[in-house]
């Protein structure tokens, strides 16, 4: 019952084949998009998203059927956007590459689907140039919806038109923040727009937007398909439906499973990853991308549902955990951390733009010996200061939770750093 | 190649930059993949190139050279003909990201950023390519390559 406990990989092969049109049909593909524009009307298919209560996959969680409900679709000779974000860029995540370039159709579907409930004439998939070979299966995907009916004029023979454009990027973590995105979009440096007027009311080009992550858009079909009873029973924890986990790092099977919301991050490591290599032990983890808290092993035990992990004193993130073993120097470790979020902070906000390569600096003079212990209450401080309401986007928050994880989880590994200069 | 019809670009870039424009609500939004165009065709976007571009968008050098710096695969000056990434993020660097791209370096004789004697590649750390699982990682031209090991290197550059 693979198709029935593995809605989002059950056409994906171990030998990286792409799922063609007439695969992707033989385990119920468009059959949600039928349905969809057969018998439902837009507030109904919102309604359907909601109760199955699917959460935004990119990071942040936020309900998608909620989301959708607060475009405006009184004027319907408005024009609205929808957005897929494939900029996947988030450091130790992995997830929506393999979406993207396994099953291309899922997405698609998912985003008709989408288009549909908001009532967007057109829509963009937002991919990361990096991902050629997405690209072309994109391309080659679109090109088959379009034959078949699934996308262009009058959808499926009904009132319905959706055209779907794919934009490729030039390279900026910050084009994964939808307001940054939105302005990459528009041939513009990608930097953050000021919140409110939210993209859900004025987005692109000023008209009502919605931007929804990869991995959230392909639930969207399984959902409208099997229906919502189903979709919550996949879950075994708060949260509903299934979701991509991972783990890299030093493990003994790195890799991406589609598992139960709820699933402990135990078994992710342990079973699905097989444990650390032999001679690492596992030192801590982050459970879902470079830009979420440090958790232990002690922390194993907690379950991938956003509550959980935020009870733990983290975030789930994008759910792919990189594992730090016990022969990675943490402080060095942080340093690649703050040298990513440093060199791709847009530099709009001068927290983020000058208070990012300060913690660099500080962190590299104290691994260089040079380092003071007073070094470790202005990381502190700075933690503080790029937290969340002091910047323009939440990219420096995310940058320092790592940092403050470290030095509350990890601090005799910098004292260290910092003894060795004073002898 | 082909023939150039005003100063900076050629009949084939200008014709590709057009067809974006029905994608689009202006001009402008065409920026991105416009300097993508020139690159397929000439490696990196130059003065010239970033000036007629500007011109055919209807935008300022200023806003598009703005534009052009602020992203990652946006080359300003010359690159050789294959361009190898190598990732320099978490789970990479931990598994020897930073061996990867000295051997890379030390292999071509070049420090980062810098074209080959021979003009055939230039080596520039990238983000994260999404390939943690197979750590470390480079992207060769438009290639992923994975686990990437001393032996690897050398294979890539084909010695």
């Amino acid at each position: 019952m693979e198709i029935m406990d593995k809605p989002l990989t059950k056409n994906i092969r171990p030998d990286r084949a792409f799922a063609t049109l007439a695969d992707y049909e033989s385990t119920g593909g468009y059959q949600g998009l039928r349905k969809t524009i057969s018998q439902l009307q837009p507030k109904d298919v919102q309604q359907w998203v909601k109760d199955a209560g699917l959460r935004g996959r990119g990071g942040a969680g936020f309900g998608t059927g909620l989301k959708w409900s607060l475009v405006p679709l009184d004027d319907l000779s408005q024009t609205r956007y929808l957005v897929a974000n494939a900029d996947e860029m988030e450091p130790g995540t992995f997830k929506d590459r393999l979406l993207l370039e396994q099953d291309p159709h899922q997405l698609i579907e998912g985003m008709i689907i989408a288009a549909y409930a908001i009532q967007a004439q057109r829509a963009y998939i937002f991919l990361r140039g990096e991902y050629h070979v997405a690209k072309f299966r994109l391309e080659q995907a679109l090109l088959e919806a379009k034959s078949k009916g699934y996308l262009g004029e009058h959808v499926l023979d009904s009132e319905f038109s959706l055209d779907i454009v794919l934009h490729t990027g030039a390279g900026r973590y910050i084009c994964g923040e939808e307001t940054a995105l939105l302005n990459a979009l528009e041939g513009k440096r990608a930097t953050p727009r000021a919140k409110p007027p939210f993209p859900l009311v004025s987005g692109l080009w000023g008209k009502p937007t919605v931007v929804n992550n990869v991995e959230t858009l392909c639930n969207v079909p399984h959902i409208l398909n099997y229906g919502v009873e189903w979709y919550q029973g996949l879950a075994r924890g708060v949260d509903k439906g299934t979701k991509l986990f991972g783990a890299s790092g030093r493990v003994k099977h790195p890799g991406l499973w589609e598992l139960p919301m709820g699933t402990p991050i135990r078994e992710i490591i342990e079973q699905h990853a097989g444990g650390m290599r032999d001679g690492y032990k596992l030192r801590g983890f982050l459970p879902g991308g470079a830009s979420t808290d440090f958790l232990l092993p002690e922390h194993l035990d907690v379950v991938m549902d956003f509550e959980a992990v935020a009870k733990a004193g983290s975030r789930m993130g994008t759910g792919v955990i990189i594992v730090l073993d016990d022969q990675t120097c943490p402080v060095k470790m942080v340093l690649n951390l703050e040298q990513f979020f440093a060199q791709e902070s847009c530099g709009w906000c001068t927290p983020c733009r000058d208070g990012l390569p300060w913690t660099v600096t500080l962190l590299k003079d104290i691994i260089a010996g040079k380092g003071r212990i007073e070094d470790l209450d202005a990381l502190a401080g700075l933690t503080r200061m790029l937290g969340p309401g002091n910047t323009f986007c939440a990219l420096a928050p995310g940058a320092v939770e790592p940092l403050q994880s470290a030095l509350k989880y990890f601090r005799a590994d910098f004292e260290r750093y910092i003894a060795m200069e004073r002898a | 190649m082909n023939e150039p019809i005003f100063e900076g670009l050629s009949l084939a870039e200008i014709r590709e930059i057009n067809a974006e424009m029905s994608h689009y609500e202006n001009k402008t939004a065409v920026s991105i993949e416009a300097l993508k165009i020139v690159q397929k065709y000439r490696r990196w976007v130059s003065d010239q190139c970033l000036i007629a571009v500007a011109e055919l968008l209807d935008i300022s050098p200023a806003q598009l050279e703005g534009v052009a710096t602020f992203y990652n695969l946006i080359y300003r000056q010359p690159v050789g003909k294959t361009v190898i990434h190598y990732c320099n993020s978490v789970t990479c660097w931990m598994l020897g990201s930073d061996q990867v791209g000295e051997s890379l370096c030390r292999h071509l004789n070049v420090e980062l950023g810098e074209m080959s004697a021979d003009g055939e590649y230039t080596v520039l750390p990238i983000v994260c390519l999404g390939a943690c699982d197979h750590a470390p990682v480079v992207m060769v031209g438009d290639q992923l390559k994975f686990d990437i090991t001393e032996d690897a290197v050398n294979e890539i550059l084909g010695r």
